[in-house]
Protein backbone atom coordinates (compact mmCIF):
# COMPACT_ATOMS: atom_id res chain seq x y z
CA UNK A 1 0.00 0.00 0.00
CA UNK A 2 2.58 2.22 1.07
CA UNK A 3 6.04 2.32 -0.64
CA UNK A 4 9.03 4.17 0.74
CA UNK A 5 12.05 3.96 -1.39
CA UNK A 6 15.48 5.21 -0.15
CA UNK A 7 13.84 7.94 1.92
CA UNK A 8 15.78 11.81 2.91
CA UNK A 9 14.91 14.59 5.08
CA UNK A 10 17.43 17.39 5.14
CA UNK A 11 16.31 19.86 8.00
CA UNK A 12 18.34 23.22 8.58
CA UNK A 13 21.31 21.75 6.76
CA UNK A 14 21.41 18.59 8.47
CA UNK A 15 20.52 15.19 7.43
CA UNK A 16 17.84 13.96 9.19
CA UNK A 17 17.88 10.16 8.22
CA UNK A 18 18.97 8.76 4.69
CA UNK A 19 18.11 5.54 2.63
CA UNK A 20 15.01 4.99 4.22
CA UNK A 21 12.96 2.20 2.96
CA UNK A 22 9.90 0.15 3.71
CA UNK A 23 7.00 -1.54 2.65
CA UNK A 24 3.67 -1.13 4.00
CA UNK A 25 0.40 -3.38 3.41
CA UNK A 26 -2.76 -2.98 4.35
CA UNK A 27 -3.63 -3.97 7.71
CA UNK A 28 0.09 -4.19 8.76
CA UNK A 29 1.49 -1.88 11.29
CA UNK A 30 5.05 -0.52 11.74
CA UNK A 31 6.49 1.16 14.47
CA UNK A 32 9.37 3.39 14.94
CA UNK A 33 11.84 3.55 17.51
CA UNK A 34 15.22 5.62 18.11
CA UNK A 35 16.68 7.88 21.21
CA UNK A 36 14.94 11.46 20.97
CA UNK A 37 15.92 13.22 17.81
CA UNK A 38 16.39 10.49 15.94
CA UNK A 39 13.66 11.61 13.09
CA UNK A 40 11.08 9.15 14.20
CA UNK A 41 8.69 12.79 14.25
CA UNK A 42 10.15 13.89 10.91
CA UNK A 43 9.59 10.78 9.21
CA UNK A 44 5.71 10.79 10.00
CA UNK A 45 5.50 14.50 9.02
CA UNK A 46 7.61 13.40 5.66
CA UNK A 47 5.03 10.65 5.23
CA UNK A 48 2.12 13.14 5.87
CA UNK A 49 3.44 15.30 2.87
CA UNK A 50 4.34 18.13 5.13
CA UNK A 51 7.85 18.00 5.18
CA UNK A 52 9.69 17.72 1.19
CA UNK A 53 11.79 14.77 0.63
CA UNK A 54 15.11 15.40 0.13
CA UNK A 55 15.78 12.59 -1.66
CA UNK A 56 13.90 9.51 -2.60
CA UNK A 57 10.52 8.49 -3.66
CA UNK A 58 7.11 7.61 -1.59
CA UNK A 59 4.90 5.52 -3.28
CA UNK A 60 0.64 4.97 -2.40
CA UNK A 61 -0.71 2.29 -4.29
CA UNK A 62 1.68 2.33 -7.12
CA UNK A 63 1.59 5.67 -8.13
CA UNK A 64 3.51 8.92 -6.23
CA UNK A 65 1.80 9.52 -3.13
CA UNK A 66 0.91 13.03 -3.98
CA UNK A 67 -1.47 12.18 -6.70
CA UNK A 68 -4.12 11.71 -4.24
CA UNK A 69 -5.12 14.21 -1.89
CA UNK A 70 -4.18 13.60 2.00
CA UNK A 71 -7.60 13.50 2.85
CA UNK A 72 -9.20 10.45 1.88
CA UNK A 73 -5.35 8.81 2.42
CA UNK A 74 -4.60 9.78 5.90
CA UNK A 75 -4.67 11.13 9.36
CA UNK A 76 -1.96 12.26 11.09
CA UNK A 77 -2.03 12.03 14.94
CA UNK A 78 1.12 14.97 16.28
CA UNK A 79 2.07 15.65 19.26
CA UNK A 80 0.02 19.19 19.49
CA UNK A 81 -3.53 18.56 19.92
CA UNK A 82 -4.64 21.08 17.38
CA UNK A 83 -7.43 21.65 20.03
CA UNK A 84 -9.06 25.01 20.03
CA UNK A 85 -9.91 26.34 23.54
CA UNK A 86 -12.67 28.14 22.59
CA UNK A 87 -14.68 25.63 21.85
CA UNK A 88 -16.33 22.16 23.21
CA UNK A 89 -15.15 19.01 22.84
CA UNK A 90 -18.01 18.66 20.07
CA UNK A 91 -17.56 21.89 18.26
CA UNK A 92 -13.93 20.45 17.72
CA UNK A 93 -14.55 17.86 16.63
CA UNK A 94 -17.49 18.38 14.02
CA UNK A 95 -15.10 20.94 12.45
CA UNK A 96 -12.90 18.40 11.62
CA UNK A 97 -16.32 16.28 10.98
CA UNK A 98 -17.14 18.84 8.65
CA UNK A 99 -13.93 18.62 6.22
CA UNK A 100 -13.38 15.22 6.63
CA UNK A 101 -16.91 13.55 7.14
CA UNK A 102 -18.14 11.27 9.79
CA UNK A 103 -20.00 11.81 12.54
CA UNK A 104 -19.28 13.75 15.89
CA UNK A 105 -21.09 11.17 18.30
CA UNK A 106 -19.79 7.78 17.55
CA UNK A 107 -16.10 8.84 17.57
CA UNK A 108 -16.42 10.60 20.93
CA UNK A 109 -18.04 7.33 22.02
CA UNK A 110 -14.78 5.31 20.47
CA UNK A 111 -13.04 7.71 23.12
CA UNK A 112 -15.30 7.63 25.96
CA UNK A 113 -15.37 11.47 25.91
CA UNK A 114 -19.74 11.69 24.68
CA UNK A 115 -20.34 12.48 28.49
CA UNK A 116 -18.51 15.54 28.06
CA UNK A 117 -19.27 16.68 25.10
CA UNK A 118 -20.58 20.33 25.91
CA UNK A 119 -17.35 21.01 27.94
CA UNK A 120 -15.10 23.99 26.38
CA UNK A 121 -11.32 22.20 25.68
CA UNK A 122 -9.76 24.33 27.94
CA UNK A 123 -10.76 22.42 30.79
CA UNK A 124 -10.07 19.25 29.27
CA UNK A 125 -6.39 17.27 30.98
CA UNK A 126 -3.74 15.94 29.20
CA UNK A 127 -5.42 12.94 28.81
CA UNK A 128 -8.65 13.88 28.06
CA UNK A 129 -6.96 16.49 25.36
CA UNK A 130 -5.17 13.06 24.03
CA UNK A 131 -8.33 11.29 23.53
CA UNK A 132 -10.48 13.87 21.48
CA UNK A 133 -7.21 14.15 19.45
CA UNK A 134 -7.38 10.23 19.08
CA UNK A 135 -11.36 10.84 18.19
CA UNK A 136 -10.46 12.54 15.06
CA UNK A 137 -8.75 9.05 13.79
CA UNK A 138 -12.33 7.25 14.57
CA UNK A 139 -14.27 10.08 12.65
CA UNK A 140 -14.11 8.60 9.08
CA UNK A 141 -12.19 5.54 8.05
CA UNK A 142 -8.80 6.38 6.07
CA UNK A 143 -6.86 3.36 5.24
CA UNK A 144 -2.99 5.11 6.75
CA UNK A 145 -3.08 5.91 10.54
CA UNK A 146 0.69 8.43 11.33
CA UNK A 147 0.62 8.42 15.17
CA UNK A 148 2.93 10.38 16.68
CA UNK A 149 3.27 8.95 20.67
CA UNK A 150 -0.35 7.52 20.25
CA UNK A 151 -0.40 6.77 23.86
CA UNK A 152 1.09 10.11 25.87
CA UNK A 153 -0.42 10.55 28.87
CA UNK A 154 -3.50 7.83 28.46
CA UNK A 155 -4.45 5.86 31.46
CA UNK A 156 -4.85 1.88 31.24
CA UNK A 157 -8.53 1.67 30.31
CA UNK A 158 -8.15 4.88 27.62
CA UNK A 159 -4.87 2.77 26.32
CA UNK A 160 -7.34 -1.04 26.19
CA UNK A 161 -10.12 1.79 24.19
CA UNK A 162 -7.32 2.98 21.83
CA UNK A 163 -5.96 -0.86 21.36
CA UNK A 164 -9.56 -1.94 19.84
CA UNK A 165 -9.81 1.79 17.79
CA UNK A 166 -6.43 0.15 16.28
CA UNK A 167 -7.60 -3.25 16.02
CA UNK A 168 -10.86 -1.99 14.16
CA UNK A 169 -8.77 0.17 11.59
CA UNK A 170 -5.94 -2.83 10.80
CA UNK A 171 -9.20 -5.47 10.60
CA UNK A 172 -10.42 -3.12 7.91
CA UNK A 173 -7.11 -2.75 5.63
CA UNK A 174 -5.94 -0.27 7.89
CA UNK A 175 -1.93 0.37 7.84
CA UNK A 176 -0.43 2.19 10.59
CA UNK A 177 3.03 3.69 11.20
CA UNK A 178 3.69 4.65 14.68
CA UNK A 179 6.33 6.19 16.78
CA UNK A 180 6.68 5.58 19.89
CA UNK A 181 9.14 4.89 23.23
CA UNK A 182 6.78 2.59 25.24
CA UNK A 183 5.22 -0.56 23.69
CA UNK A 184 1.89 -0.33 21.79
CA UNK A 185 -1.29 -2.63 21.30
CA UNK A 186 0.01 -3.08 17.83
CA UNK A 187 0.20 -7.25 17.61
CA UNK A 188 2.84 -8.22 14.96
CA UNK A 189 3.65 -4.69 14.41
CA UNK A 190 7.20 -4.45 12.71
CA UNK A 191 9.68 -2.27 13.81
CA UNK A 192 11.86 0.65 11.88
CA UNK A 193 14.83 1.48 14.05
CA UNK A 194 15.76 4.80 13.18
CA UNK A 195 19.27 6.16 14.02
CA UNK A 196 19.77 8.99 13.22
CA UNK A 197 22.64 10.21 10.31
CA UNK A 198 25.13 12.69 12.62
CA UNK B 1 -13.85 26.45 3.62
CA UNK B 2 -17.59 27.87 4.77
CA UNK B 3 -16.75 25.41 7.86
CA UNK B 4 -13.19 27.31 8.88
CA UNK B 5 -14.61 30.37 8.38
CA UNK B 6 -17.73 29.82 10.78
CA UNK B 7 -15.06 28.08 13.33
CA UNK B 8 -13.32 31.66 12.98
CA UNK B 9 -16.24 33.89 13.42
CA UNK B 10 -16.91 31.78 16.71
CA UNK B 11 -13.31 31.38 18.03
CA UNK B 12 -13.65 35.13 17.54
CA UNK B 13 -17.08 35.57 19.23
CA UNK B 14 -15.57 33.01 22.56
CA UNK B 15 -12.93 35.82 22.85
CA UNK B 16 -14.22 39.11 22.10
CA UNK B 17 -10.76 40.73 23.38
CA UNK B 18 -9.17 40.88 20.38
CA UNK B 19 -11.90 42.55 17.97
CA UNK B 20 -12.51 45.09 21.34
CA UNK B 21 -8.39 45.95 20.97
CA UNK B 22 -8.58 46.96 17.80
CA UNK B 23 -11.51 49.02 17.66
CA UNK B 24 -9.83 50.86 21.10
CA UNK B 25 -6.65 50.94 19.50
CA UNK B 26 -8.47 53.10 16.23
CA UNK B 27 -10.00 54.92 18.39
CA UNK B 28 -7.39 56.23 21.01
CA UNK B 29 -4.95 56.72 18.05
CA UNK B 30 -7.32 59.19 16.47
CA UNK B 31 -8.07 60.25 19.95
CA UNK B 32 -4.38 61.88 20.24
CA UNK B 33 -4.47 63.75 17.13
CA UNK B 34 -6.41 66.39 18.36
CA UNK B 35 -3.91 66.66 21.70
CA UNK B 36 -0.99 66.71 19.17
CA UNK B 37 -2.45 68.89 16.33
CA UNK B 38 -4.20 71.19 18.68
CA UNK B 39 -8.24 71.74 18.73
CA UNK B 40 -8.21 74.36 15.62
CA UNK B 41 -11.25 72.67 13.45
CA UNK B 42 -9.82 73.55 9.95
CA UNK B 43 -6.53 71.65 10.95
CA UNK B 44 -7.98 69.06 12.16
CA UNK B 45 -10.40 68.12 9.20
CA UNK B 46 -7.50 68.93 7.05
CA UNK B 47 -5.84 66.01 8.37
CA UNK B 48 -8.94 64.01 9.35
CA UNK B 49 -8.46 61.72 5.83
CA UNK B 50 -5.00 60.10 6.61
CA UNK B 51 -5.32 59.92 10.02
CA UNK B 52 -8.39 57.99 9.83
CA UNK B 53 -6.72 55.79 7.35
CA UNK B 54 -3.43 54.98 9.31
CA UNK B 55 -5.02 54.74 12.50
CA UNK B 56 -7.74 51.87 10.51
CA UNK B 57 -4.89 50.21 8.74
CA UNK B 58 -2.45 50.01 12.04
CA UNK B 59 -5.42 48.33 14.26
CA UNK B 60 -6.25 46.05 11.76
CA UNK B 61 -2.41 44.95 11.90
CA UNK B 62 -2.40 44.15 15.52
CA UNK B 63 -3.73 40.77 15.39
CA UNK B 64 -2.65 39.92 12.00
CA UNK B 65 0.87 38.04 13.68
CA UNK B 66 -1.58 35.50 15.13
CA UNK B 67 -3.35 34.77 12.69
CA UNK B 68 -1.01 31.57 11.33
CA UNK B 69 1.02 31.78 14.78
CA UNK B 70 -1.70 30.73 16.85
CA UNK B 71 -2.56 27.57 14.38
CA UNK B 72 0.91 26.40 13.80
CA UNK B 73 1.60 26.82 17.41
CA UNK B 74 -1.65 24.39 18.48
CA UNK B 75 -0.72 21.84 15.60
CA UNK B 76 -3.74 23.28 13.56
CA UNK B 77 -1.79 24.23 10.66
CA UNK B 78 -0.63 20.82 9.94
CA UNK B 79 -4.34 19.54 10.27
CA UNK B 80 -5.57 21.78 8.32
CA UNK B 81 -3.08 21.14 5.12
CA UNK B 82 -3.98 17.70 5.52
CA UNK B 83 -7.48 18.73 5.91
CA UNK B 84 -8.48 18.51 1.81
CA UNK B 85 -8.64 22.53 1.62
CA UNK B 86 -5.92 23.68 -0.25
CA UNK B 87 -3.74 26.14 0.84
CA UNK B 88 -5.78 29.20 -1.14
CA UNK B 89 -8.49 28.67 0.54
CA UNK B 90 -6.81 28.13 4.23
CA UNK B 91 -5.57 31.52 3.19
CA UNK B 92 -8.94 33.09 1.47
CA UNK B 93 -11.21 32.00 5.13
CA UNK B 94 -8.60 33.37 7.23
CA UNK B 95 -8.55 36.47 5.37
CA UNK B 96 -12.30 36.81 5.45
CA UNK B 97 -12.55 35.95 8.72
CA UNK B 98 -9.87 39.05 9.86
CA UNK B 99 -11.45 41.48 7.71
CA UNK B 100 -15.27 40.67 9.54
CA UNK B 101 -13.90 40.17 13.01
CA UNK B 102 -11.18 43.45 13.10
CA UNK B 103 -12.02 45.30 9.88
CA UNK B 104 -15.61 45.51 9.70
CA UNK B 105 -15.94 46.66 13.47
CA UNK B 106 -13.84 49.39 12.91
CA UNK B 107 -16.54 50.65 10.63
CA UNK B 108 -18.77 51.03 13.75
CA UNK B 109 -16.03 53.10 15.66
CA UNK B 110 -15.35 55.62 12.75
CA UNK B 111 -18.09 57.74 13.10
CA UNK B 112 -16.79 58.37 16.35
CA UNK B 113 -13.23 58.50 14.98
CA UNK B 114 -14.63 60.73 12.34
CA UNK B 115 -16.43 63.07 15.03
CA UNK B 116 -13.07 63.54 16.92
CA UNK B 117 -11.38 64.56 13.82
CA UNK B 118 -13.48 67.38 12.35
CA UNK B 119 -14.39 65.40 9.12
CA UNK B 120 -17.00 66.98 7.83
CA UNK B 121 -20.59 65.01 8.12
CA UNK B 122 -21.50 64.87 4.27
CA UNK B 123 -18.14 62.93 4.37
CA UNK B 124 -18.56 60.01 6.80
CA UNK B 125 -20.35 57.88 4.44
CA UNK B 126 -17.47 57.70 1.97
CA UNK B 127 -15.10 57.65 4.72
CA UNK B 128 -16.69 54.63 6.37
CA UNK B 129 -16.88 52.66 2.73
CA UNK B 130 -13.46 54.01 1.92
CA UNK B 131 -12.23 52.34 5.27
CA UNK B 132 -13.72 49.24 4.65
CA UNK B 133 -12.26 49.01 1.54
CA UNK B 134 -8.93 49.48 2.70
CA UNK B 135 -9.12 47.35 5.89
CA UNK B 136 -10.34 44.40 3.14
CA UNK B 137 -7.24 45.38 1.46
CA UNK B 138 -5.09 45.14 4.24
CA UNK B 139 -6.16 42.19 5.47
CA UNK B 140 -5.60 40.21 2.22
CA UNK B 141 -2.50 41.51 2.19
CA UNK B 142 -1.31 41.08 6.00
CA UNK B 143 -2.91 37.18 5.23
CA UNK B 144 -0.06 36.81 2.83
CA UNK B 145 2.24 38.67 5.31
CA UNK B 146 1.56 36.62 8.02
CA UNK B 147 1.59 33.72 6.08
CA UNK B 148 5.08 34.67 4.69
CA UNK B 149 6.86 35.48 7.69
CA UNK B 150 5.37 32.46 10.17
CA UNK B 151 8.21 30.53 11.88
CA UNK B 152 10.29 33.47 11.06
CA UNK B 153 11.79 34.71 14.33
CA UNK B 154 10.95 38.45 14.79
CA UNK B 155 7.67 37.84 12.41
CA UNK B 156 5.86 40.01 14.68
CA UNK B 157 8.17 42.84 13.14
CA UNK B 158 8.99 41.88 9.91
CA UNK B 159 4.99 41.45 9.22
CA UNK B 160 4.25 45.38 9.56
CA UNK B 161 7.80 46.06 7.37
CA UNK B 162 6.48 43.63 4.86
CA UNK B 163 2.74 44.64 4.07
CA UNK B 164 2.67 48.43 5.39
CA UNK B 165 4.73 49.66 2.71
CA UNK B 166 2.25 47.81 -0.04
CA UNK B 167 -0.69 49.50 1.75
CA UNK B 168 0.71 52.57 0.83
CA UNK B 169 -1.29 52.65 -2.46
CA UNK B 170 -4.62 52.08 -0.61
CA UNK B 171 -3.67 55.14 1.74
CA UNK B 172 -3.45 57.30 -1.49
CA UNK B 173 -6.25 56.88 -3.34
CA UNK B 174 -8.43 56.22 0.32
CA UNK B 175 -7.50 59.47 1.95
CA UNK B 176 -7.52 61.08 -1.91
CA UNK B 177 -11.43 59.74 -2.01
CA UNK B 178 -12.36 60.99 1.24
CA UNK B 179 -11.00 64.42 1.02
CA UNK B 180 -12.54 64.70 -2.42
CA UNK B 181 -15.71 63.70 -0.11
CA UNK B 182 -15.03 66.84 2.18
CA UNK B 183 -14.45 69.14 -0.79
CA UNK B 184 -17.07 68.25 -2.67
CA UNK B 185 -15.24 67.04 -5.75
CA UNK B 186 -16.19 63.88 -7.60
CA UNK B 187 -15.46 60.39 -4.93
CA UNK B 188 -15.79 57.55 -7.87
CA UNK B 189 -12.10 57.80 -9.39
CA UNK B 190 -11.07 56.94 -5.99
CA UNK B 191 -13.53 54.47 -5.33
CA UNK B 192 -12.57 52.87 -8.20
CA UNK B 193 -9.03 52.76 -7.83
CA UNK B 194 -9.37 51.53 -4.37
CA UNK B 195 -12.00 48.83 -5.03
CA UNK B 196 -9.50 47.78 -8.40
CA UNK B 197 -6.62 47.75 -5.83
CA UNK B 198 -9.11 45.38 -3.52
CA UNK B 199 -10.46 43.21 -6.71
CA UNK B 200 -6.75 42.44 -7.40
CA UNK B 201 -5.86 41.33 -3.94
CA UNK B 202 -8.76 38.66 -3.65
CA UNK B 203 -7.51 35.99 -5.87
CA UNK B 204 -3.47 37.05 -5.53
CA UNK B 205 -3.28 37.87 -1.87
CA UNK B 206 -4.98 34.36 -0.84
CA UNK B 207 -2.48 32.20 -3.73
CA UNK B 208 0.78 33.79 -2.38
CA UNK B 209 -0.04 33.22 1.40
CA UNK B 210 -1.10 29.39 0.47
CA UNK B 211 1.91 28.74 -1.29
CA UNK B 212 3.82 30.08 1.57
CA UNK B 213 2.00 27.70 4.12
CA UNK B 214 2.90 24.77 1.65
CA UNK B 215 5.97 25.98 1.60
CA UNK B 216 6.47 26.05 5.67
Amino acid sequence: MLEANSLAVVRGGRVVFAGLSFNLGAGQALVLTGANGAGKSTLLRALAGLVPLAEGELRWRGAAAEAEGPESRLRYLAHAEALKPGLSVAENLAFWASCWGGAVEPALEAVDLAPLAGLPARLLSAGQRRRLALARLALAPVPLWLLDEPTVGLDAAAITRFGALLARHRAAGGAVVAATHVPLPLEGAGELRLRGAA
Amino acid sequence: MIALLRRELLLAFRHPADTLAAMLFFLLVTALFPFGVGPAPEALARLAPGALLAAALLAALLPLDRLFGAEAEDGSLDQLLLSGLSGWEIALAKALAHWLTTGAPLLLAAPVAAAMLNLPEPAWGVAILVLGLATLFLSLLGTAGAALTLGARRGGVLLPLLVLPLAIPAMIFGAAGIEAAAGGVAVRPFLLLLGALTAAALPLAPLAAGAALRAE
